[in-house]
Parts: structure tokens; C-alpha cells; sequence
């Protein structure tokens, strides 16, 4: 047996590469566990297309969509609801990796991520950037699926929709994050798809224009306007069509910030939810 | 009841060097359920520290503390002289931890889950692999770092979360109940194991376990029951002061007397 188990006392503080190690170890092991979990690659597809290939085809002939921003011509009712579910697949995805990392028996997980030296702040960032590049993953794969489906947005629109994926993925993922610590009752993914995916999606601009929303109920309307997921959804549809939608962006990027910090707060030692919970789920 | 004990190798290192871990009288409560009552406890460099109480005697609270999951409410806990509180980040570098639930990931491979631990630790890909097959090696688990986690035994697995303890070589090494779950055989492997890191390298260890039969002689034993440090000390001391023939029977009269958590004062 080699001495080499006790090193000489490390330095303090860790330098710019070591973050990058650290961030780059936590994307790869999130995309390597989700490549693995086939089925979970699978729901994650099957649900937004199931919405593209059977709903839209319904609603094709009840609901006309008039023109409105970004599109400049008469477009099918499954072209419009592209945008509302690729951000579905990134609300979905972001619920999914932020509350599985506590309540499934991941919370042991959690506990081997936050005994990193790092500064947790930095561990939590990590693993929502993780949690949205698996979704980019499960977006662009969507996307063309979509595309072979006869939904073509512009070519430049795959680029330029890259941006506003991550932020509104860091957005979806940091409310799941901060739902995850503060909400106690989220304890399944029942509970999480009645009380916050369901009224978020469909409280949106999603499957129907706000206009048509307005006409039937202004105070609807309003709820769907103060809905950080309609900013995430019309800031990608702007996005795909190589246009910017200013105010969505401002609060698309304002929500992220929000969620982030009371995340960290909220996974703070000292005023954590972790304290309160009554213990690391233990038996000893 | 306190049991008080000079040791004199200790007390020489202790001296030269701040302890493995330091334990200033810590106190935890869930709500009004109080979890731990000022605990006091030192690990020198280079010791094997039983940490011995039943279920629910506070163990995996102080192990909370100790990894920083939550913050201590009241007293002090430090590493190597740095604060867990203050200094976290050089406290939980100088730690390695084996906690009592399974943490490896099941689907990724034995490799994968060792290189993910080193990121974590800002321990760059190459050197990672490289240390890896070491402690591998040292485990006996060389030919098994391309398997899926999941195809291990539940005492291999317990190996790898050991050697995945190590990786960034920390002098002070915490585990909760590790043999739980493991046959008759894999218990003395891994407790052989964990015994020579302590005498071959002195890497300081806190073994939390409820199995008696783990504490031999020449441990040093805490007995922890109802979130209170009822001795601390040299086993044969403790053995001693209880006026008991073996630890055993120590601990049975040590935790006799006191009944039902304490009350946290108003």
C-alpha cells in the first residue's frame, strides 16, 4: 500500500479550471444518466408529440389562428403550438431534474453534490445549467421530429432559438429548484403536475393566442400575461423565427434571477429547508 | 456521565497539529425535538474513533452537521482547525464521507461515478482515471471499473464508495453505519480495510455504527444515546469507568440509565 492517501495540505480556494472541472463533471454526468434512462428520452418526446400529432390535428379545424408576431402569414394551429411545447418539454424537464434530486432516492445524491468543497451557490448553478443542457437535448431532437412533421421554421431560427432555450430552461429549472425546497406538499410528480405544470401550461400562450384568450376572459388574460411560462413561450417563438420579444426576454431573465437567488437561499445551511424538513430522511 | 481520559501519543500530536475534527459542544433540534445536546468530541490525527449509539441516537444528525448539509445551531465544528461554518470549502476538501444510504449512481459505470466525484472536487479528468485505478486496485476492484454500478454487491459497492471517499485524498474520513446490509464477510473486509488506512497512512476516521462487535479494544469509543455523549475515551477506559467486563456489556449500562430523549429547555 502506497502512501499517496494523505497529501500535503491543500491550498485554499480553488482556481478558474477547477470550477470548469467541476461544472463540466456535473453537465456530463446529468447527460450520461439521462442517455441512460432510455425510457425517461422516450416520455420526454412522446408527450410533446402526442400534443403535435393527435391534439393539433384536432384543434386544426376549431381553432384559426390569425396572423399575428413573429409570423407573417396564415400558419397551421400545429405550427403555432410548437414553441408552447418545446417550453412544455423544458417545464417538464425542469420539475423532473429538480425535485427527483430530492424526494426520489436521489436525495442521496444531492447529499455526495453538496459535499463538494465548491461553494454551494456554484453547485447549484452547475446543476441547473446540467438540467438545461439535457433538455436542449430532448428540445432540438423534438424539433426534428417537428421539422420531418412539415413544421419548418427558418433555418437561422435553430440558431437563433439556442439562447432563449437556456435562459427560459435556467428559468423552468430554477423554479423547480426553489419549488423543490420551500413547497413541502410537492413530495410527487402528481401533486407537482396539478398544482404547477398544468396551471402553468395552460394558464399561457401556449396552445392559444392571448388576443383569443382576451376576448373570452380579460382577468384570465391577465394571469396568462403575469405568467413567467408565456414570456418563456413567446420568447422562443420569437426566437425561432429569428426575432427578439424584448419584454419577454426581460422577464424571462428577471424570473431567472428571482428563482435562482431564493434557490440558493433556500438550499442555504443555515436557513434551508433542509434544517427544517426534520432530518436528512434518516434512520439512524 | 463523562469519561475523561489522557492519552499520551495524542495529547504529543495534538500538540503539533489541530484535530482531525473538532466537536464544541454541538446542540441540534427538529422543531422541539432535540436531536443533539452539546456534544463535545476530538478525533486526533491517525485515530480510529467508534462512533457507537442506536438508531436514533443523533448519529446521522452530527453527520449532517459535520458535512455541512445543514448548519450547526449551536457550538462549533471544525476540520483541521477550519471552520465548517467559516472555511466550509476547506473543511468538507479535507473530508471524505460515506454516507449510510447507497450513493452511487446505479446506471452509470464504477469509472463514471469515481471521475464525477473528482469534478466535483475540481480534480481534472486524467489524473481522476489515474487515481481511480489506484484505489481501485487497493479495494480489489480493479476489473470491475466498466461494469454499471448496479451489477456490484452491495459490499463492493460500499468498496467503491470508499475509494470514491478518497479520491481527493482527505486526511479525515467519515462513515455512517457502513456494514449495514453486508454479510459476515464483507463487514470484516471493509472494516480491515478502513483499520489500515488509520495505521498505514494516518487517515483519522469516525466509524458510526450500532454493531458492538465492530469496536475492538484498542478503538477509541463514543457512545453517543438520545442525542448525548455518554463516554468518551480509549474503549478499555470506557470499559473501565462503566465497571464492565467488555464494550458490549459498557454500553449496555451506559445507555440503561438514561431514558427517553431530552427535553429541550423552554
Amino acid at each position: 500500500m502506497s502512501s499517496d492517501t494523505v497529501a500535503p495540505a491543500p491550498r485554499s480556494g480553488f482556481s478558474p479550471a477547477q470550477y470548469a472541472i467541476c461544472l463540466n463533471g456535473i453537465v456530463w454526468r446529468e447527460t450520461l444518466r439521462f442517455l441512460h434512462q432510455r425510457e425517461r428520452f422516450i416520455a420526454a418526446l412522446v408527450r410533446p408529440l402526442v400534443w403535435l400529432f393527435i391534439f393539433a390535428a384536432g384543434f386544426r379545424q376549431v381553432l384559426g389562428v390569425s396572423i399575428i408576431p413573429p409570423y407573417e402569414v396564415y400558419v397551421l394551429y400545429e405550427v403555432f403550438i410548437t414553441p408552447g411545447l418545446v417550453a412544455m418539454i423544458q417545464l417538464f424537464n425542469g420539475m423532473q431534474s429538480s425535485l427527483s434530486m430530492v424526494y426520489d432516492r436521489e436525495m442521496g445524491n444531492m447529499r455526495t453534490l453538496l459535499v463538494s468543497p465548491l461553494p454551494r451557490w456554484y453547485l447549484l448553478s452547475a446543476k441547473l445549467v446540467a438540467g438545461t443542457s439535457v433538455s436542449l437535448l430532448q428540445v432540438y431532437t423534438f424539433l426534428a421530429i417537428a421539422w420531418l412533421w412539415g413544421i419548418e421554421p427558418p433555418l437561422i431560427g435553430y440558431l437563433a432559438v439556442l439562447p432563449a432555450l437556456i435562459l427560459s430552461g435556467l428559468m423552468l429549472g430554477a423554479l423547480g429548484m426553489l419549488l423543490s425546497s420551500v413547497v413541502r406538499r410537492l413530495e410527487n410528480f402528481a401533486g407537482v403536475m396539478n398544482f404547477v405544470i398544468f396551471p402553468m401550461f395552460f394558464a399561457s400562450s401556449a396552445l392559444y393566442p392571448l388576443w383569443r384568450v382576451k376576448e373570452t376572459s380579460p382577468v384570465l388574460y391577465w394571469i396568462c400575461q403575469f405568467n413567467p411560462f408565456t414570456h418563456a413561450v413567446e420568447l422562443i417563438r420569437f426566437a425561432l423565427y429569428g426575432q427578439l420579444n424584448g419584454i419577454s426576454l426581460a422577464v424571462v431573465c428577471g424570473c431567472t434571477m428571482l428563482f435562482m437567488v431564493g434557490a440558493i437561499v433556500a438550499y442555504d445551511p443555515s436557513r434551508g429547508f433542509l434544517a427544517r424538513r426534520g432530518g436528512p430522511g434518516e434512520t439512524a | 456521565m463523562m469519561v475523561a481520559v489522557e492519552h499520551h501519543a495524542e495529547a504529543l500530536q495534538e500538540v503539533a497539529s489541530p484535530p482531525a475534527l473538532a466537536i464544541d459542544g454541538v446542540s441540534h433540534s427538529y422543531g422541539p425535538r432535540r436531536a443533539l445536546a452539546d456534544v463535545s468530541l476530538s478525533i486526533p490525527p491517525a485515530t480510529f474513533v467508534v462512533l457507537l449509539g442506536l438508531n436514533g441516537a443523533g448519529k446521522s444528525t452530527l453527520f449532517s452537521l459535520i458535512t455541512r448539509l445543514f448548519a450547526t445551531q449551536h457550538g462549533q465544528i471544525s476540520v483541521f482547525g477550519h471552520d465548517i461554518a467559516r472555511a466550509p470549502g476547506a473543511a468538507l476538501r479535507r473530508l471524505g464521507v460515506v454516507f449510510q444510504l447507497r450513493t452511487l449512481d446505479l446506471d452509470l459505470s464504477v469509472m463514471q461515478n469515481l471521475t464525477y466525484h473528482a469534478a466535483l472536487h475540481g480534480i481534472g479528468r486524467r489524473s481522476a482515471r489515474q487515481r481511480a485505478k489506484d484505489l481501485l486496485a487497493r479495494v480489489e476492484l480493479s476489473d470491475r471499473g466498466d461494469d454499471k454500478a448496479r451489477k456490484l454487491s452491495g459490499g463492493q459497492m460500499r468498496r467503491v464508495e470508499i475509494a470514491r471517499a478518497l479520491l481527493h485524498r482527505p486526511r479525515l474520513l467519515l462513515l455512517d453505519e457502513p456494514t449495514v446490509g453486508l454479510d459476515l464477510r464483507a463487514r470484516a473486509d471493509i472494516l480491515s480495510y478502513v483499520r489500515n488506512l488509520v495505521a498505514e497512512e494516518g487517515v483519522s476516521v469516525l466509524w458510526a455504527t450500532h454493531l458492538i462487535d465492530e469496536v475492538s479494544e484498542a478503538d477509541t469509543v463514543a457512545v453517543l444515546h438520545h442525542g448525548r455523549l455518554l463516554a468518551h475515551g480509549p474503549a478499555q477506559d470506557v470499559i473501565a469507568a462503566a465497571g464492565a467486563r467488555d464494550i458490549g456489556s459498557a454500553f449496555a449500562r451506559l445507555t440503561e440509565k438514561v431514558t427517553g430523549p431530552p427535553e429541550k429547555p423552554a
